[in-house]
């Protein structure tokens, strides 16, 4: 294959993940009465990290497996 | 509806999603050598990846929107699009049609009807599909950029040449692996951007129990049954008792069969996908891993527009009303995005909302552009040219592709019954398509001619049908009843589509083998081997385990697709 697309995508929400987890930590409770009182910045950063982390994971042991010339 | 108001973090997510969008098109940039990668992806695509953008560059504008709406309006049938739709028919495609597809190595769907049949079967179809790619990729632009505009106060014509811009970079460096690509990207942002949203709805409205009664009073208010908005089947004995206003009959056969199977088996837009796969066996198994998480989708996009309805109900209006003083249910997903999420996720679902319009656009275009370019230009303008030179005309088309869309999606915005009217006539067109393709690859006596004025014939019948049926209270016109006089009314402008679909393919379908069996057939049986299902060796997958088998795979797809439709009876 080309590119492992797990590689961007791994990236990607990793990045995502920890905007939206910092952001979660930072901000004012207030912002979350509409998500019924739940900082879901921060329980779905989270979330969106561990997947993330999970496809970069993937694919670098793909890479370490096989080698590139 | 009131404004959304975006915070920085918001417009951080959105350009960390477009700088890798453009970065994924830079990097693929230099595997593109001949026009096999750019078109086809030089067939190397990974079953899971082929399975992903199969499914994603169908989930459009209208899907998202689309859906979310029919569920606000019609509630639990709208799965139907689904259970019965979409899941047999890419089984159907996967274990039956593949091995032609793929086995053939026709580069498209239309030079596969050329391998089958002749020249003016291929001419018909490719020149029909190109205008209607270029057409939908258009109204994608301009359904996208009227959505930002009304939410989030955007200007029109920076969102059309924006989101232009960028699908044409991305396109033109990496070709179809980059619109692949971009499209797993988007069917995971869809996944993690709209759960957080139908989570937090379903909690909101009290679980699928607090949902369910909710929808009992939107059901009996409307003068239907308590059940109408939340069971798939139990409402479908008449038109009369739903809102979808079909009976079984016309469901299962319009939707479930010939629409759902035209679509998925033919529709050069999905197939292209399967076709860039690795192998054989992965090209058969795109439709199928594609369907796993197909069935599931109804969640994510039909339930926002039931809880959307639900909260409708219960605050005495949540949703706009349009002129008419009935709910805009199009906006069933922004508005829920706006009630729900704060700075922050609401980046994350805006930018899964862009994303899916701006691959609906991308499919279109990369269709688009390997049609023009093999079924077009390189049978009747330019035969025998050099390999460079086609890839040269494939970047060109992609250019020229987006600027005919842009052009499109504003003639959208002036002439808004023109595009209706268009999109009606290709509706004709697709309606039969399926029975010619049905009887190309299981009889081996159907002749191009038979194929052709089959075909043609399909069309008319569609038109005439139109022509001459109503649904519900509506003028004359682009509704239907052009023709003078109605034959019959329909309780709802779906069961006159269903029924359009029904007469076009009962009409294709014994029009080409009369046809057929009055023209002398000119392909001998070594012409079609590998094209028709008689002379084409089977599969063996004798030395793959059962579980890795397509078969089993298909097996296992209907039997819970079968357990979801009777759970949700």
């Amino acid at each position: 294959m080309q590119l492992d697309l797990r590689l961007p995508m791994g990236f990607m929400f990793t990045i995502f993940g920890l905007l939206l987890a910092g952001f979660g930590l930072a901000s004012d409770r207030a912002i979350y009465e509409r998500s019924l009182g739940i900082n879901v910045n921060l329980w779905w950063g989270v979330a969106l990290l561990a997947f993330g982390l999970i496809s970069l994971g993937l694919a670098l042991r793909t890479a370490k497996a096989r080698p590139q010339p | 509806m009131p404004q959304i108001q975006l915070g920085a973090i918001d417009y951080a997510i959105l350009i960390v999603y477009f700088a890798f969008v453009l970065g994924i098109g830079v990097v693929l940039r230099r595997y593109v050598k001949n026009s096999e990668d750019f078109f086809l992806s030089g067939r190397s695509i990974p079953t899971w990846i082929a399975g992903l953008a199969f499914l994603s560059a169908n989930l459009g504008a209208q899907e998202v929107i689309g859906m979310a709406a029919s569920g606000a309006k019609y509630g639990m049938m709208t799965s139907h699009f689904y259970w019965v739709g979409a899941i047999p028919a890419m089984v159907f495609v996967g274990i039956f049609m593949m091995p032609f597809y793929y086995g053939s190595r026709a580069r498209s769907v239309p030079e596969y009807l050329r391998l089958r049949f002749d020249e003016k079967t291929r001419g018909f179809n490719a020149i029909s599909f190109a205008l209607m790619t270029v057409l939908s990729s258009g109204i994608s632009m301009y359904a996208l950029a009227k959505l930002l505009e009304l939410v989030l106060g955007w200007n029109f014509h920076t969102s059309v040449l924006l989101s232009a811009a960028i699908v044409l970079v991305y396109i033109f460096l990496g070709g179809l692996t980059s619109a692949i690509y971009n499209e797993v990207l988007q069917f995971f942002l869809i996944v993690l951007g709209f759960l957080p949203l139908v989570l937090l709805g379903l909690k909101d409205v009290g679980g699928w129990d607090g949902l369910t009664a909710r929808l009992n009073t939107v059901a009996t208010g409307a003068g239907y049954e308590a059940g109408a908005w939340t069971y798939a089947w139990r409402h479908l004995d008449a038109p009369s008792a739903n809102p979808m206003g079909v009976e079984w009959f016309g469901m299962a056969m319009g939707l479930g069969f010939v629409l759902s199977f035209g679509y998925w088996c033919t529709d050069f837009l999905v197939v292209q996908r399967a076709m860039a796969a690795e192998s054989m066996l992965a090209a058969r198994r795109t439709p199928l891993l594609a369907a796993i998480p197909k069935m599931l989708f109804p969640a994510l996009v039909i339930l926002p527009g039931m809880i959307a309805i639900a909260l409708h109900q219960r605050a005495g209006g949540f949703l706009p009303l349009g002129a008419d003083g009935t709910p805009n249910y199009n906006l069933a997903i922004p508005v829920l995005l706006a009630h729900y999420l704060p700075s922050g996720l609401l980046g994350l679902g805006l930018t899964a909302l862009m994303a899916s319009f701006m691959s609906g656009m991308a499919g279109n275009v990369t269709a688009f552009n390997t049609v023009w370019t093999y079924d077009i230009y390189q049978s009747y303008v330019a035969p025998g040219r050099s390999d460079r030179h086609y890839l040269r005309m494939g970047h060109a088309a992609t250019v020229f592709g987006i600027g005919l869309s842009v052009l499109a999606a504003y003639a959208t915005t002036r002439f808004n019954n023109i595009m209706d009217m268009l999109q009606l006539v290709f509706a004709f067109v697709n309606a039969p398509l399926f029975a010619t393709f049905l009887l190309g690859m299981f009889w081996r006596r159907a002749t191009g001619h038979g194929a052709f004025f089959g075909l043609l014939l399909g069309t008319l019948a569609a038109a005439a049908h139109h022509g001459l049926s109503l649904p519900g209270d509506a003028l004359p016109g682009l509704k239907g009843g052009f023709l003078g006089t109605v034959l019959r009314h329909y309780p709802s402008e779906m069961a006159q589509n269903f029924w359009t679909a029904i007469v076009a393919w009962t009409t294709c379908f014994a029009a080409t083998i009369m046809i057929s069996l009055l023209t002398r057939r000119r392909k001998s049986d070594a012409e079609l081997t590998g094209l028709v299902y008689a002379l084409t060796p089977r599969q063996t997958d004798a030395g793959l385990a059962w579980y890795q088998r397509p078969a089993t795979l298909g097996v296992v797809v209907l039997g819970l697709t079968l357990v979801l439709n009777i759970i949700f009876w």
